[in-house]
């Protein structure tokens, strides 16, 4: 099969494949940062965690399109402006949920999903009679098209770049809000003994909610991220949630870097896979293989030691 | 307190009034189209039933009961597309007497898989076995290692995603994204006959009392007290020397079962089987049948899943906008206020009233004793 391919076209397929993959990793970690927020230290099952992305991306879009009829100069800048505005929207809307809903269910975490999957649908059905059925795309600005050309044969596109700077920046802003801030203390001090975190003092009731809206606003800039390289449609979200899900329980629930470890092989194993097989057998096997370490390993890649 | 009759008072009351309303009214009151979407209804009941015993007794949410239900339809649809495609049926095709979507997909012969369900003894124990041993090594490899709750949740529903897109994928070998279809005879009697329709409708009937007359046995025997007890404390039950991973394969399997029947009977009512009633949104569909109804009830299973089914059909029928909403509201407004269902209603804010009035009644015939045991064992 690699006959007819010289070993400098092969050396740039396979790196442009890895790049392809890297582009995915970012996608999934994106994704998961958020999940694994809500789902690894709060212990709720968001289904309706996809829906919070394609609200970020509907945000973006929505900004692409009035920088373009009202502000045409700022336009190249506008995306910043708009993963922020998809931040604060998927942010507060997570805020509402949590207290309308999430704050009844922290005793029940099975029953949480069975209710995120009615706000997912809600959402869904929302998305679909406010902007239509058809899948959207946004307009890049100019400097984020094209590619570029590190070598005669591989082309590297900016807009990956783009996001997988993102990727990493969210990265370190999460880790560091998390394990770093007073606030992440907070956080992590609820999630292993409420009871005793409101007796010293720390108001759990509001480390929950900011907690949830910041994996939903996460949520909304992975959306926000997602435009770039997808256009989004109605029920874009459910085709990520269960990827997510794996991707965040192989990780080890309650581990950031586990969520970027198992990010980055489920991308890689997929997008090898992909180059030697249908792209529906490769995710099969992916996934089969997932499920069978999960099987053999429940807690996941990198597990927290924790006394119970 | 452990009744020693099979039914007590109240439940005998819902056995009948459901024999009643699916063997005498329903039959009677509705034309045949609209008998056999009720059987098209009452096939999810099966699945309910199953999750009313892994979910609500055993406490095990599995969120891939649409793999057993596709499983046990796939079997069935095989050999039933196996009889259609007979040589004479298929003469136009390149390689006659091999199903169509083979044909199409340039197979020239019938993979090995699919040669033994030319046989219906084979298909029928099949039905049974493929989701049974499925299920075993699913729930072996996982309640061994004591994965439980959430993650078996999730692992579940991976498989219900792994599944969906094999099938789909594999089209040559099983139909792709339309399924199976184009299902004529069973031992050649016509199954898209009306006759055949009323037929059938009560042959899944008869397997529905069958199905809930078991899941009775299971809630009422010693296994049945010790699901429960796990559920609510599982380490104590282990520690009470009792195999805990053992009691919840069993509850699994059983479920799974449970579900496949149910298909292999969607497969029969509808006329075909294809991966949109396999994914993870079919799957979900199913617990919240089983929600709706209360996931404590096997009679709330049946009468969730019937009406449910119900409101889906006019309501998209007539406001397809709408359903989505008022599906999503069902699900969080079920899980937030009636965490037991309609059973759960119907027993709280109901029965009482009922009890009552039958109290009032019998203490002035001097008769009270009977009204004593009438209270669900919950």
């Amino acid at each position: 099969m690699f006959g007819d391919y010289s070993i400098g076209d092969l050396g740039a397929i396979f790196a442009m494949q890895g790049f392809a993959g890297l582009i995915l990793f970012s996608v999934y970690v994106l994704m998961a940062l958020g999940l694994a927020i809500i789902f690894g230290q709060m212990g709720v099952i968001n289904m309706a965690h996809g829906e919070f992305m394609i609200l970020g991306a509907y945000v973006t879009w929505m900004t692409s399109n009035a920088f373009q009829s009202f502000l045409p100069a700022l336009f190249p800048g506008y995306f910043f402006v708009a993963m922020a505005l998809a931040f604060v929207a998927s942010g507060s809307l997570g805020m509402l949920v949590e207290w309308a809903m999430i704050r009844r269910l922290y005793k029940r975490p099975l029953d949480t999903l069975l209710a995120t999957w009615g706000l997912s649908l809600i959402l869904q059905q929302a998305y679909r009679s406010v902007f239509g059925a058809r899948e959207v795309g946004v307009e890049l600005p100019d400097w984020m098209m094209g590619s570029w050309q590190a070598t005669d044969s591989i082309q590297i596109p900016i807009n990956g770049m783009f996001v997988m700077c993102l990727t990493i920046l969210i990265t370190i802003v999460v880790a560091y809000v998390l394990f770093l801030s007073r606030w992440g203390k907070q956080v992590r001090a609820v999630v292993q003994n409420r009871v005793m975190a409101g007796a010293v003092g720390i108001n759990t009731e509001k480390v929950d909610r900011y907690t949830f809206g910041l994996g939903c606003g996460i949520a909304g800039v992975a959306g926000s991220a997602f435009t770039m390289i997808g256009s989004t449609g109605p029920t874009a979200g459910q085709l990520y949630i269960v990827d997510t899900f794996l991707v965040v329980v192989f990780g080890g629930a309650a581990s950031l870097l586990g969520t970027i470890a198992s990010a980055f092989t489920i991308s890689q194993a997929q997008s090898t896979m992909e180059f030697f097989m249908s792209g529906s057998m490769a995710k099969v096997l992916t996934l089969l293989a997932i499920v069978a370490i999960l099987m053999m390993r429940p807690q996941g890649l990198f597990a927290l030691k924790v006394r119970k | 307190m452990i009744n020693s009759r099979f039914f007590n008072r109240s439940e005998l009351i819902g056995f009948v009034s459901l024999l009643l309303l699916l063997v005498v009214i329903l039959p009677l009151a509705l034309d045949v189209f609209r008998l056999n979407l009720v059987a098209k209804y009452l096939t999810y009941a099966f699945v309910a039933i199953g999750l009313v015993l892994c979910w609500g007794y055993g406490g095990i949410l599995s969120l891939g009961q649409g793999v057993f239900f596709g499983l046990g339809g796939y079997c069935m649809a095989m050999f039933l597309k196996l009889e259609a495609s007979s040589v004479e049926n298929t003469k136009i095709q390149s390689t006659p007497g091999i199903p169509d979507f083979m044909d199409w997909n340039q197979l020239t012969q019938l993979p090995f898989f699919w040669k033994p369900f030319a046989s219906f003894p084979f298909a029928l124990a099949a039905i049974i076995l493929v989701p049974a041993i499925f299920s075993f090594i699913i729930g072996a490899a996982m309640f061994k290692r004591r994965v439980g709750g959430v993650y078996f949740a999730i692992i579940t529903q991976a498989i219900a995603a792994i599944m969906t897109i094999l099938i789909v994928g594999q089209q040559g070998y099983t139909g792709g994204i339309n399924g199976i279809t184009d299902l004529r005879t069973l031992h050649g009697w016509d199954i898209r006959t009306d006759h055949a329709k009323y037929i059938l409708y009560f042959v899944e009937v008869f397997f529905l009392f069958a199905a809930i007359l078991v899941a009775q046995f299971i809630r009422l025997t010693k296994l049945g007290r010790i699901l429960v007890a796990m559920r609510e404390q599982e380490d104590r039950v282990r520690f009470s020397g009792y195999s805990v991973a053992n009691f919840k394969i069993f509850a699994f399997c059983a479920a799974a079962v449970f579900a496949a029947v149910g298909g292999a009977l969607f497969t029969l009512e509808v006329g075909f089987m294809s991966p949109s009633f396999v994914g993870i949104v079919p799957s979900i569909e199913m617990v919240i049948y089983t929600a709706v109804g209360g996931r404590l009830s096997i009679f709330g299973a049946v009468y969730g899943s019937l009406l449910v089914n119900f409101a889906k059909t006019s309501l998209s029928e007539t406001f397809p906008q709408l359903w989505l909403f008022g599906l999503g509201a069902l699900f969080i407004a079920v899980v937030l206020a009636f965490p037991n269902g309609l059973a759960g209603i119907w027993g709280d804010y109901v029965q009482p009233r009922i009890d009552k009035l039958l109290a009032s009644r019998t203490k002035k015939s001097g008769n009270g004793g009977l009204v004593a045991n009438g209270a669900p064992a919950e």
